[in-house]
């Protein structure tokens, strides 16, 4: 049991978490702009399974990863577009039109797979980047520092985007076009433009992170993202609709994940509860949520269609 | 507003049985026709468990022995693969595959309503009685105890690890054949392995790929599809691969040893020509070295040492004398 | 460019406006299908074949409805309080092994007793599955599209735990196969069949049952009077002195109580009395959790409304299936498209809403009043009134 608690075994869980989390991290992102705004996004997953195939067939004809990249990001913001048009311009009722698009996405992407590739081939993945001297620091060094660019931009993008929302008139607008639209719109905020673009931020984002997914990996296959997208989701939840409890949220799903996993390795989790072991990401997070994190409230618009003078 | 209802409906019923009567469906089979279709779980692109039978059901098509292999794969709800059984079965099909040890419960009801159908049930080792039932499995410890043995031997620091999807069936038959192996050559080697309960989380995969490796595993293998994560973040780490189910060469020809291939085709040929003759089951089948159902395919491109390769030689023909 | 048109015109136009959305998803599917190099019409045919064209393919649409109509009304149930409910899969999970369990370890018993007791298993199990995120959420403001998410993967592992362990089919690790299945459950808990069909058992009717509960539930029970009055307003609920914590967890546990009762007719049902799974996540259920809801939307959130919605998507999901075999495509293009015709469905809803509301005006589906009160209340604001208030309606007795 000692052994767990090496520091070698921590260095190794963190770093993996961070892996883990990254996708979560970009599609949940994503999905806070378009929820804070007002707007529920179901179908993340089935973005990410577009955008992970996009990207996964850009590299292996390109040999790029980062066109791989860019063409997932693309994708994703067109499917953001449709997300938008249904969701805001047809108005359709949100869940629902959701799920349609994560069973397109999810069908879409392994039939453009199996007809576009067929036998699984290999791709480059992300060559990795450390960050001078930061990564020559003992141990924190090789947790944080020793990953490659798209997960430090992915970072970067937490507070970033708490800057857009907080402190911009754009981020201005998301928010209350998400709490308070009527009153918005009186005052000239368009909302439908606002959520137009947040839907394209979410899709672009969520295509991003199934692209970061696949090229990470190195592959693609059906069902990749292995119902990613709804974990995202869930953290806008858990992150009480803010950048940084989304990251945090990610963070703890792929520690948990990561700990689980490295737990099963020095067969300290016996092969008969490992499914127990298992559920133990989700559950933590319920409990995270109920005892340890703060409440915040949705934004009062959200789900809601707006149309002027109701 | 029933009116409007019912009107809509009878609209629609016409466009359809239109379409239906264009459409040429052909139950018939003609003469020396020989009809197989594949209900299974997963993709048939998946290098593993689906695809090895849909190869193998398409050899015999291109060999002419039969005329149609019809597919329904991404079939991992039992009820759906159920009612494509049974549809496959009244279209006439000669010999229906289900391809999926979860289908045995159903299969068991619905083989008695087709007693002119032949069924062929795998991976399993159960006819349950039934003349038209087939059952077939791959003896994939063979060639993971083989694997393993080699593993051991390429291993320098003697740490050997595991990557499993969830411990059942040919699963749990594979790593346990492999870890025996890693043993019987090195007695004193750790082989840790770790079942991440999912067919299809490829990322989880590759973590547990990773934490093996963190723990000192110079070498590794895998079963089942979500294991190309694995083989991703071995190419990286430079660590050797062992691959079953299909041929994983391409996914990392640098550092891919051998893999453990299932050849269902010889096995497959048999009930085919079995059916033909009349006899529509109530045969157990097995793929293994002894009948070349089970081929180590090595990778040409690794320079595999050949006392290794002695090794693994050795064993496969211990195995096959057993 | 206004036409004019009648009432009567509007109303005909309305209810075609799903089919037309229908329609045209189809269209983009026979795209597709010309891509791959199948005939559209030839498959379209034995599409609707596969589902209504013979007496054996009408038996499997209604038996993949019927999960879809359980998991519809509970749906339904919830969303009138203003409450979506995410977590069916995992609560016909949870329905599904409590009923198991009821079968694999009760005494031998009569049929008459043992096929109430292992359903009523199946929906304490289910509304536990419900229970567990309304208490989450009314007591420790747990968002329930989170804790419903979550507890769907704790449902997926529990459920492999069970069946691979405890559970499992003793001949299985007799044989070493260890498949996650339970043996053959007690025969007495067979569900009846009907009309002398092999196929056909009574789930179907339980479920139409349920959605006619449901209706009288809602509409002429002052508890449902007080769970749709939560849904409209909950600030105005609360002033009126409605409980609403505890109507919304109850809400939530009868929405799983559905779905657990749909969990137990799918073991029962199934052509193998046992339970098994292969360890994905939506190996047992077949995606009826998430499609269910869908089926609930398309029948306008009405119970009632449910019962052809859901005979139509079981359908449309049979059918897609019997393309497939026919045509030999991918499966992967039937889910695609099963996606497209939810989301053209769902899209061109606007549209069949406008029509109906009789001033041609937007309809008034969003609740204005749901506001700040200081819980977090991540409610589906917008209840989707089918008929607006006031005016011609179809559900009948809403006078509120």
């Amino acid at each position: 049991m000692s052994e767990v608690f090496t520091i070698a075994v921590l260095v190794a869980v963190v770093g993996s978490a961070i892996r883990l989390a990254v996708p979560l991290l970009l599609a949940s992102l994503g999905e806070t702009y378009g929820q804070r705004s007002g707007v529920l996004n179901l179908g993340v997953d089935g973005i990410m399974l577009l955008g992970a195939f996009s990207g996964y067939y850009a590299v292996l004809k390109t040999g790029n990863v980062w066109l791989g990249l860019v063409a997932a990001g693309i994708v994703g913001l067109i499917l953001g577009l449709a997300s938008a048009v249904i969701a805001v311009t047809l108005k359709a009722e949100q869940g629902i039109s959701g799920i349609g698009i994560y069973l397109f996405g999810l069908g879409m992407s392994d039939l453009l797979f199996q007809k576009l590739v067929g036998t699984p081939i290999p791709i480059d993945t992300f060559p990795p980047l450390d960050i001078p001297i930061l990564a020559n620091i003992p141990y924190i060094g090789e947790m944080f520092f020793q990953h490659n660019l798209v997960i430090y931009l992915a970072f970067a993008a937490i507070p970033f985007s708490a800057f857009i929302i907080n402190r911009t008139t754009f981020g201005m607008n998301i928010r209350a076009a998400g709490e308070y639209p009527d009153a918005a719109d009186t005052l000239g905020v368009s909302i439908t433009r606002v959520r137009y673009a947040t839907q394209l931020i979410g899709g672009m984002l969520a295509g991003t992170a199934g692209g970061v997914l696949a090229i990470s990996l190195g592959i693609f296959q059906q069902n990749l993202t292995n119902g990613a997208g709804f974990i995202a989701i869930a953290l806008v939840y858990f992150g009480g609709f803010r950048p940084v409890g989304i990251m945090l949220g990610a963070l703890l799903f792929g520690f948990v994940n990561a700990l689980v996993l490295e737990l099963k390795t020095l067969e300290i989790i016996p092969r008969d509860l490992s499914n127990l072991a298992a559920m133990a990401p989700a559950i933590i997070t319920i409990l995270a949520l109920a005892f340890v994190a703060r409440r915040f409230r949705a934004p009062s618009a959200l789900t809601k269609p707006f149309t002027r003078g109701q | 507003m029933k009116k409007t209802t019912i009107k809509l409906v009878i609209l629609l019923a016409v466009f359809a049985l239109v379409a239906a009567a264009c459409s040429s469906s052909d139950d018939e089979s003609g003469d020396g026709d020989f009809r197989i279709a594949i209900v299974a779980p997963s993709a048939s692109n998946d290098l593993a468990f689906t695809q090895s039978i849909v190869d193998a059901a398409n050899i015999l098509k291109a060999d002419g022995l039969v005329s149609e292999v019809a597919i329904t794969d991404g079939t991992f709800v039992v009820d759906d693969a159920a009612v494509a059984i049974r549809d496959y079965a009244s279209e006439g099909y000669d010999l229906v595959i289900a391809h999926g040890s979860q289908y045995g419960g159903s299969l068991q009801e619905i083989a008695p309503d087709f007693p002119e159908t032949s069924f062929a049930w795998g991976t399993s080792a159960e006819t349950f009685g039934l003349s038209n039932v087939y059952s077939y499995e791959a003896a994939s410890d063979q060639g993971g105890r083989v694997m393993g043995i080699m593993a051991a031997a390429l291993s320098t620091s003697g740490v050997v690890g595991i990557v499993g999807p969830i411990e059942v069936g040919d699963a749990k038959l594979y790593v346990d054949g492999f870890k025996a192996g890693v043993l019987i050559q090195n007695p004193a080697a750790d082989v840790p392995v770790n079942y991440i309960d999912s067919f299809s989380d490829v990322a989880l995969a590759s973590e547990a790929a990773t934490s093996l490796i963190g723990n000192g595993a110079d070498v590794l293998s895998g079963t089942a599809q979500m294991v190309v994560g694995a083989v991703g973040v071995a190419k990286t780490e430079g660590v050797l691969w062992f691959g079953t189910q299909a041929n994983q060469t391409s996914l990392a020809p640098e550092i891919v040893v051998a893999s453990q291939v299932y050849h269902w085709e010889g096995i497959l040929e048999e009930m085919v020509k079995n059916v033909k003759d009349g006899k529509l089951g109530g045969e157990l089948y097995s793929i293994t070295f002894a009948n070349d159902g089970l081929v180590i395919e090595y990778n040409d491109g690794y320079d595999l040492p050949s006392d290794v390769r002695q090794l693994a030689d050795d064993a496969i023909e211990l195995i096959k004398s057993e | 460019m206004t036409i004019k048109l009648t009432h009567q015109q509007r109303r005909i136009l309305a209810y075609s406006i799903p089919v037309l959305a229908v329609f045209a998803a189809l269209l983009f599917g026979a795209i597709m299908l010309m891509l791959l190099g199948a005939n559209p019409i030839e498959g379209y045919g034995e599409m609707f074949i596969g589902a209504f064209g013979s007496g054996d393919a009408l038996v499997a649409t209604i038996l993949k409805a019927t999960p879809l109509l359980f998991v519809g009304v509970g749906i339904v149930i919830a969303f009138r309080a203003n409450v979506i409910n995410i977590g069916a899969e995992g609560q016909m999970v949870l329905g599904g092994l409590f009923a198991t369990m009821a079968a694999l370890y009760l005494p031998e018993m009569p049929s008459v007793i043992m096929i109430p007791t292992v359903l009523i298993a199946g929906v304490i199990g289910g509304a536990l599955w419900g229970w567990i995120p309304g208490s989450l959420k009314a007591y420790f403001q747990v968002n329930e599209i989170l804790s419903t998410i979550m507890l769907n993967i704790v449902a997926v592992q529990l459920m492999s735990y069970l069946l691979r362990g405890p559970l499992i089919d003793p001949a299985e690790i007799e044989r070493g196969t260890r498949i996650p299945q339970t043996e053959r459950l007690a025969e007495s808990a067979d569900l009846p069949l009907l009309f002398g069909s092999d196929r056909l058992h009574i789930g179907p009717v339980l479920a139409v049952l349920c959605a006619i509960a449901a209706y009288y539930l809602l509409w002429r029970t002052p508890f449902g009077f007080r769970l749709r009055a939560v849904g409209l307003s909950e600030h105005a609920a609360r002033y009126a002195g409605i409980p609403v914590r505890r109507t919304i967890t109850i809400a939530l546990t009868m929405s799983g109580a559905l779905a657990g009762l749909a969990g137990a007719v799918l073991v029962f049902g199934s052509e193998s009395h046992r339970m098994v799974t292969d360890g994905s996540t939506l190996g047992f259920t077949g995606g009826a959790g998430f499609n269910g809801i869908v089926a609930a939307l398309l029948g306008g959130l009405h119970p009632i409304w449910t019962i052809p919605a859901s005979f139509l998507f079981g359908g449309l999901i049979v059918g897609g299936q019997a393309l497939q075999r026919a045509v030999q495509v991918p499966s992967a293009l039937i889910v695609a498209l099963n996606g497209l015709v939810v989301v053209f469905v769902v899209a061109a809803d606007r549209y069949r809403v406008r029509l109906l509301s009789s001033d041609g005006r937007d309809e008034q589906i969003t609740d204005e009043g749901s506001m700040p009160g200081g819980d977090d209340v991540t409610a589906l604001g917008s209840v989707y009134d089918p008929a607006p208030r006031g005016t011609e309606s179809f559900d009948t007795g809403d006078s509120l």
